[in-house]
């Protein structure tokens, strides 16, 4: 294959990292956002809907499109609700102080990956595609699934966007983000508001796990990547900013995508760890954040 | 005032685990000598953790530049052990100076995820240069590359006594290491940063150059517990870089107690034995449940955060013993 034909697959490839990616750090970034935490345990949600996905399309072993859907509606549900649980049984106790959110969360990634070995078991196992469509361009054929997957990221970001900017739910959460003390003064249940953010963030965790299964095996510990990715992409894009975020996504994404087929993928991952350290070292607030009060 | 209780109790300890080697069999006596090398690892976070109050994520990095710093030198360059282990203590120290540089210039959580990540391109780098490394496979250190002949004096550490005895000796130096750097006007200065660091800077204290010297010291110590571990054990891998053994201290000291200088003893003992037993009874209780370390030392973390914040020598300092250092 030539170059450029080379560098197009390349640049789908992580078109496709990009969009699953930035569903991912989303979740994180709302998190940190709102509640001022970090949840190390974010990337076990993704395992987590990973692994459901997988358990709710072997319900329907003889129909991939349908165990497809009931897996892209019982998934989140699940992890959602396994966040709000855990939400409302530690979080709220530790009274969401940095340092003990982050033990703890680390010891709910630990339960999370035990309870999965547990009722998963130690393989990886792959979900069938919901349709076989290949797409054939000039040089190469490309799987129409992972078009898809592009197409649905946009469709549910474009849908967090809305939910954030033109609903109630939106304009609560906002308020809680920007000024915890006035939203309680003006009767937002601030509470209420930490464990709806803590599960709708595991729940976009969960939907792009759901949407990445069909390319990329479940497996019980699959969940570092996606955190140390989400935790890249949320700080070059600047903690709690969403449209940071989007664009960190993309440019991880796609240069990922790029460095890893042309050079080593272990390399790739050593340069961007690096990078985005020293980018939170000399620049906090993200490179397109703006500082915090 | 309470110097000679405190030397005495540290004292009794070190008599006692060297008692111990004489009551525990053998299988027991092989855990200990692995606890104390760990519980220094531990000693050494502590010191970071404990009394400076910065929580890192990333002593992985130090343990294992410790390891790799001395099992390298002895399987590449055939190294003597003594060279060796001051090598290992000296990589650990020189990539913490370099790391601090950098990470000290962030707090809280920041500071966390910056460690963290800093530690996770030392363990990816373990992989890339697998042919050095031998990545996850590991490298072993044949017994005959572990052994000191010293003025007619013969140590072979892959003898369990031997071993037992050398760890016991690197963890008593270490522990009054600790009892005198908390003691001293050095470990009040770290203590007042952990207590209030805008106030401490205003007293005139160099608030950087302190924690640069305290993330130094405690990744020295912890290296020099990765550098023991590869002599005394003869392995060399990068699991020893990954993640879960920069998790595994913070566990250690939280369960025994951060700044105490006996906690992480305690919290590495008890641990260790609560994985090892756990599994043990789980895995007959439930023989497909898979039950590894996993479970337990997440239950175990959040529990301490929950209920049990100061550990147990530190609640037994704030309710009985106020003179505990």
């Amino acid at each position: 294959m030539a170059f450029g034909p080379h560098l197009l697959l390349a640049t789908l490839e992580g078109l496709v990292t990009a969009a699953v990616l930035s569903l991912t750090a989303l979740g994180l970034s709302l998190v940190f956002g709102v509640m001022r935490v970090v949840n190390v345990a974010h990337g076990e949600f993704f395992m987590l809907g990973a692994v459901i996905a997988w358990g709710a399309a072997s319900l329907f072993t003889g129909n991939a499109a349908l165990g497809f859907v009931a897996a892209l509606i019982i998934s989140p549900l699940v992890v959602g609700a396994v966040a709000f649980i855990s939400e409302r049984l530690v979080l709220r106790r530790v009274e969401y102080n940095p340092e003990a959110t982050i033990v703890a969360t680390i010891g709910l990634l630990y339960i999370l990956q035990q309870a999965a070995l547990t009722f998963y078991g130690p393989e990886a196992r792959p979900v069938e595609a919901p349709f076989n469509l290949r797409i054939q361009l000039p040089w190469f054929g490309y799987s129409g699934y992972k078009l898809f997957v592009i197409a649905a990221a946009i469709v549910l970001l474009l849908l967090v966007w809305l939910i954030l900017t033109r609903t109630r739910i939106g304009l609560v959460m906002r308020a809680t983000q920007i000024d915890r003390e006035m939203a309680r003064a003006f009767a937002i249940p601030v509470d209420r508001v930490y464990a709806g953010v803590f599960a709708l963030g595991a729940m976009l965790a969960a939907i792009a796990a759901v949407l990445i299964v069909p390319i990329q095996q479940a497996h019980y510990l699959m969940g570092l990547d996606p955190l140390l990715l989400s935790f890249i992409v949320v700080i070059i894009g600047g903690l709690g900013s969403l449209r940071g975020t989007l664009v960190a996504a993309l440019i991880i994404g796609v240069s990922d995508g790029i460095i890893a087929m042309f050079f080593s993928p272990t390399l790739a991952k050593m340069i961007a760890t690096a990078a985005v350290a020293l980018v939170l070292v000399f620049r906090p607030q993200g490179l397109f954040g703006t500082a915090t009060r | 005032m309470n110097l000679g209780k405190q030397i005495f109790l540290h004292l009794l300890v070190i008599a006692l685990l060297a008692g111990l080697e004489y009551l525990l069999p053998v299988y027991h006596q092989g855990v200990f000598a692995r606890v104390m090398v760990l519980a220094v690892f531990a000693m050494g976070y502590n010191i970071l953790f404990g009394y400076t109050g910065l929580l890192s994520l990333g002593h992985a990095m130090f343990f294992s530049a410790g390891l790799y710093g001395a099992g390298m030198t002895v399987y590449h360059l055939d190294w003597g052990l003594p060279l060796a282990f001051l090598t290992g203590i000296f990589c650990a120290a020189a990539l913490s100076l370099l790391i601090g540089l950098l990470a000290l210039r962030t707090t809280g959580v920041a500071f966390m995820i910056v460690t963290m990540m800093f530690a996770q391109v030392f363990f990816l780098a373990t992989l890339y240069f697998g042919e050095w490394t031998r990545g996850d496979e590991g490298i072993v250190l044949p017994q005959a590359t572990r052994l000191i002949e010293f003025s007619g004096l013969h140590f072979d550490f892959s003898n369990p006594v031997t071993r037992y005895y050398a760890a016991l000796v690197l963890f008593a130096v270490v522990l009054f290491i600790t009892l005198g750097i908390v003691r001293s006007r050095f470990g009040r200065v770290l203590v007042a940063i952990r207590e209030n660091e805008e106030r401490t800077r205003m007293l005139g204290y160099n608030v950087f150059a302190n924690k640069l010297w305290a993330l130094v010291i405690s990744a020295g110590i912890s290296g020099a517990a990765g550098a023991a571990y590869a002599l005394l054990f003869g392995y060399v891998g990068s699991t020893f870089a990954s993640v879960q053994y920069s998790i595994l201290p913070l566990l250690w000291v939280l369960l025994g107690g951060a700044s105490t200088t006996l906690g992480p003893l305690i919290g590495t003992v008890l641990m260790y034995y609560l994985v090892d037993f756990s599994s043990d009874v789980l895995a007959r209780a439930v023989p497909d449940w898979n039950f590894s370390y996993l479970g337990v030392v997440g239950v175990a973390l959040i529990l301490l955060v929950l209920f049990f914040p100061k550990g147990i020598l530190g609640t037994i300092r704030a309710r009985w013993a106020r003179w505990l250092p």
